[in-house]
């Protein structure tokens, strides 16, 4: 059935579709709606679960570890300096190996305070050990989140649900809203391997020396470096994971394909723009426009950001005359962060070959500036003309 | 007018509803067979009272562009005084129409360029058994007299549902009677 919801709205009904058991969340804008409903959904009894109000963010993901500890299906969400508080929190979760889905709702990070979007937010949370989805539209996000909880708990590791502040969050528009019965079918109850009990009582994530010892049962325990190495490579295999959750969604659902890129126009494209989230659909209208005058380009949105999909994206980029990416957030000090993992996914794949494409980079869009298609499309043209500049060229600014 | 791709911005002030009204207009179009309906408020620092804006879409295809109209089709106004405040007309394209809510006579204006419809709809969902100030049904009908784009029973059961719990009725009526007395000058 097709409904007609903000983003935020959508985001919660696909945690009621997921039948959570517990949500602790503190409201920032703009997420505060997506807190809201979920709020509503518990107190009216729509839906079933233990909802904790917190007096932080950092208290909010530390509710959800513990839960999640102790079996539950948990879920919270945040924005911009809420994302930032509970960092301390966001690196235990995935050191703990606690599969816990987050809604990112992206916005710009103070000072200066700004409550619009840009993803500064959750991309400064990249190298915590937690798998990013960038969501493009509602039907996205919605069916992320499902996908999200299936992933984390196969892999027992958490995953943002990454989706534009204002831009997705406060618009509204059509999508599919799942059945239940659907979702329960692709979406058991969730079976942790080890689930805290008070009757067998267990002391979790505590000091672990730097080399392997024998535990107290007598066998060789790992040491920290082996406990993390896991979480690196099992983090790298969610990839595969990945390819899995989207053939069994689209077995039940009927929609869906690659789970890592969204290309549109890609396959004789000359130059192809990439980015994450809503603004690859935006630039889907500069391509329409750009090819009416001859010029052959594409977009690429990544949606899987981390694990970063290497060689996938190298294969979809092998051959491209320029690769121009367009961020919302910067590596303050170099360059886009998206921008340099691509590069380095283009130079390992790809160098020497003959293949390897130019990289320039746009910073758009950074506090909630208002990006102009016209804009997009104009810079977009200007990067196939030549090189625009060697640091990354920030659209629409009025300095 | 592009009938396949129109773009209607709306200029109210904070907590008159607009969002509201755009999305019952959305949803009236999604089921008329617009397979691309977007409301997108755009949001400033605003606290009632304030000027405000939102934008809809509605298209026959999916819609990729979320970013706020810059050259409408139509622009309503939910109160008279924000022409004094907003440059309501601004990018809207020649011959696109206007829809005000005002207690002044349509040839009070003088709009060159673009087709004005007005009602008082302030007046109108008094009458209509609604609190003083409550504009944001009336106005859609108003909008449809003006632009024929949907008709007027889709609306009418659109504000119905979007109220169901907050006085359908009288919502409804202020819509029917805005859109009967909407002066279009035509």
């Amino acid at each position: 059935m097709h409904i007609i919801e903000d983003g935020n709205t959508t985001a919660a009904l696909g945690v009621k579709l997921c039948r959570a058991n517990v949500i602790a969340a503190y409201p920032i804008t703009p997420q505060t709606p997506l807190t809201e409903r979920l709020s509503e959904y518990v107190e009216s009894g729509k839906m079933k679960a233990e909802y904790i109000p917190v007096e932080s963010e950092h208290s909010a993901l530390a509710v959800c570890i513990a839960a999640s500890s102790a079996g539950a299906r948990v879920f919270t969400a945040t924005s911009a300096n809420g994302l930032l508080y509970m960092h301390e929190q966001v690196q235990w979760a995935s050191g703990a190996r606690l599969p816990i889905v987050m809604c990112v709702v992206n916005r710009a990070v103070g000072a200066p305070w700004n409550v619009w979007n840009d993803q500064q937010d959750s991309i400064s949370q990249r190298d915590t050990g937690w798998m990013q989805i960038y969501c493009a539209d509602h039907q996205q996000i919605i069916d992320t989140v499902i996908k999200a909880y299936w992933l984390a708990e196969k892999a027992s590791i958490p995953i943002m649900v990454c989706y534009d502040g204002y831009i997705l969050s406060h618009t509204t528009m059509p999508f599919d809203l799942p059945d239940q019965e659907k979702v329960d079918e692709f979406l058991p109850p969730f079976q942790p391997d080890y689930a805290l009990n008070p009757d067998e009582p267990a002391n979790l994530n505590t000091v672990t020396l730097p080399d392997v010892r024998i535990d107290t049962k007598g066998q060789l325990a790992h040491g920290y470096m082996e406990i993390r190495c896991l979480l690196q490579e099992e983090l790298r295999t969610t990839l595969q994971l990945a390819s899995e959750a989207e053939k069994r969604f689209a077995g039940i659902f009927g929609r869906g394909g690659n789970p890592y890129l969204e290309p549109y126009r890609c396959d004789d494209a000359d130059y192809v723009a990439v980015g994450l989230g809503s603004i690859t659909y935006q630039l889907r209208v500069c391509v329409d426009a750009l090819r009416k005058e001859g010029i052959k380009v594409g977009v690429m949105g990544v949606r899987y950001y981390r694990p970063f999909p290497d060689a996938v994206i190298a294969d979809a980029l092998k051959g491209k005359k320029g690769i121009i990416v367009f961020e919302k957030a910067l590596s303050y000090g170099y360059e886009g962060a998206l921008t340099s993992d691509l590069k380095s996914a283009l130079y390992e794949h790809l160098a020497g070959t003959g293949a390897l494409p130019s990289v320039q980079n746009f910073i758009v869009g950074i506090g909630g500036r208002e990006i102009h298609t016209r804009d997009l499309t104009e810079n977009f043209r200007a990067a196939t003309q030549g090189r625009v500049s060697r640091e990354p060229s920030w659209i629409g600014l009025k300095l | 007018m592009n009938k396949d791709f129109i773009q209607i911005r709306w200029h109210g002030r904070g907590g008159q509803g607009a969002i509201t009204a755009a999305k019952i207009v959305a949803g009236a179009a999604f089921v008329s067979g617009f397979a691309g309906v977007v409301t997108a408020p755009t949001f400033g620092t605003e606290r009632r009272g304030a000027p405000v804006m939102t934008s809809l879409k509605i298209s026959k295809e999916k819609i990729y562009d979320l970013s706020p109209i810059e050259t409408p089709d139509i622009v309503v106004v939910l109160d008279h005084l924000l022409l004094n405040e907003a440059d309501v007309t601004h990018g809207l394209k020649k011959d696109g129409i206007i829809v005000l809510n005002t207690p002044m006579a349509h040839e009070t204006y003088d709009f060159k360029n673009y087709r004005l419809a007005t009602a008082d709809i302030t007046a109108i969902s008094v009458e209509a058994g609604l609190p003083h100030g409550m504009v944001n049904t009336g106005i859609i009908g108003s909008l449809e007299k003006a632009t024929r784009l949907l008709g007027i029973d889709i609306l009418i059961k659109g504000i119905e549902e979007e109220f169901r719990t907050r006085k359908p009725e009288k919502n409804s009526l202020a819509a029917k009677m805005a859109y009967e007395r909407t002066e279009t000058g035509d």
